[in-house]
């Protein structure tokens, strides 16, 4: 077999872990099971770090995918709109181990989208006058009440892409685009997993997804 | 009272909705967002080629469900059921997928609820204390949608209305319903009033409101709820 093509952007998935340190804020891409950076995660799981808080659209299973972050008692404090595919999550808030912060999942990506682009906070509808609106500063316009979302950033974000060439630059598949190209904006520190590395120039450049000025660090699924 | 099988109550709701969709789109292109359960079945009865299915997880022209073997497990609905590709269609990321919602351009979506009251408040996101915590795209859709139809059984588990004074539980959204359907009955809010446009051949007015918790007045041009 020949050599795969390398990057100067390509780690190991252990010198990508050493990464990461305990209470980070961690930003994880997927919705169920589609693009979620699953290797990232599962050595996550096995770092001897604590107290993260981890902001992604939901927590996989009990014990699986993102789920075995909380399983493992690795999580302080949840950022997320949708736990009910992982009954783990209600259990541990309730008992108070816990801390989780529900924001509606459009909220939630236009929240990490402000992030990426240098936006502070922003008014909308979505949510008003709900639970959900709870310490959130309120404002009526044109007769409409909007209450103010702040964007949500992180330290490290761990994202999963198709294929990445030699800068960067990433292409995804299907719906497992989601929450990726968001959150590669978002974070101090972008971890992408990718299935594939080919040379720059390979890809069509009307197709790239996510340009590589968002990238820090590759990781090869194995 | 006339009782329905769950799942003969499940077709005519949906059926009767696949029909508003397919009169609506008629001379237009309309964009549809399905929620997860009961109105994800709205789609098996849309025959019609200007019909659009959006998935909040980044799709429209969202096909039917894939057939055995021939899943791509990264090709999901918001539902996380495999799905297929129909012709035309396109992926994004999840903020240009609730930019389409929030930002007002999906004409309809049919979601699911524990309780919608007289005035068009609608909760369906989570029961305090229970085991699911989660919000999804709930909040996002009824606030961005153009119209907001419940597909829903009249009456809950214990026999108790659905259709309420006012609601118990979190609100997902005030004053955004648009449309109710049930078993029993097909309501739209009308200027503030909830008003009752269609009941179902098996039963009388005054059974209907034996079963109906929330105040609303009887459409002049009453019909009878068909599929």
């Amino acid at each position: 077999m020949e050599n795969p093509i390398t990057s100067k952007k390509l780690k190991t998935i252990e010198e990508a872990m050493s990464l990461i340190k305990s209470g980070d804020r961690i930003l994880v891409s997927g919705f169920g099971n589609s693009g979620d950076p699953k290797q990232l995660v599962a050595a996550l799981s096995k770092q001897p770090i604590k107290d993260l808080t981890i902001i992604s659209n939901d927590l996989g299973s009990p014990g699986i995918g993102l789920g075995a972050l909380l399983t493992a008692g690795m999580v302080k404090k949840l950022i997320g709109n949708y736990y009910n595919w992982n009954p783990e999550v209600a259990e541990a808030f309730n008992a108070g181990k816990i801390d989780v912060e529900l924001v509606p999942q459009g909220s939630f990506a236009e929240g990490i989208r402000a992030a990426g682009v240098g936006v502070a906070a922003f008014y909308t509808p979505t949510a008003a006058g709900t639970e959900l609106s709870k310490g959130k500063d309120e404002r009526e316009f044109n007769g409409r009440k909007y209450i103010l979302q702040e964007a949500i950033k992180a330290d490290v974000a761990l994202i999963s892409a198709a294929k990445s060439d030699t800068l960067g630059n990433l292409v995804y598949h299907k719906t497992a685009r989601n929450f990726n190209p968001l959150m590669a904006m978002a974070a101090e520190l972008v971890i992408a997993e990718v299935g594939e590395i080919v040379p720059a120039g390979t890809f069509d450049p009307e197709c790239i997804a996510t340009p590589h000025i968002f990238v820090d660090v590759l990781v090869r699924r194995g | 009272m006339f009782q329905m099988d769950e799942e003969s109550a499940k077709i005519r709701i949906v059926k009767r909705i696949a029909r508003e969709f397919m009169e609506m789109s008629a001379e237009k292109n309309l964009f549809v967002n399905l929620g997860v359960g009961t109105p994800t079945m709205v789609a098996d009865y849309v025959k019609s080629d200007n019909v659009f299915l959006q998935a909040e997880n980044g799709m429209l022209g969202v096909g039917p469900a894939a057939e055995p073997g021939k899943e791509d497990p990264l090709l999901i609905n918001a539902g996380r059921v495999k799905v297929t590709e129909t012709s035309g269609c396109a992926y994004f990321d999840s903020a240009t997928s609730f930019g389409m919602i929030r930002g007002g351009h999906i004409d309809a979506t049919v979601i699911g609820a524990f309780e919608v009251d007289q005035e068009g408040n609608v909760a369906n996101w989570i029961i305090p204390n229970g085991k699911q915590l989660g919000v999804g795209g709930a909040m996002d859709l009824v606030a961005g949608a153009k119209k907001v139809y419940i597909a829903m059984p009249h009456t809950n588990k214990k026999g108790q209305p659905k259709l309420v004074e006012k609601c118990a539980l979190p609100i997902t959204g005030y004053g955004e319903v648009d449309v109710v359907v049930t078993e029993y009955a097909l309501f739209r809010f009308k200027e503030g009033k909830m008003v009752l446009e269609e009941i179902a051949p098996e039963i009388t007015l005054d059974e209907l409101k034996e079963v109906t918790a929330a105040e609303f007045v009887v459409s002049e041009n009453l019909g009878v709820l068909a599929e």
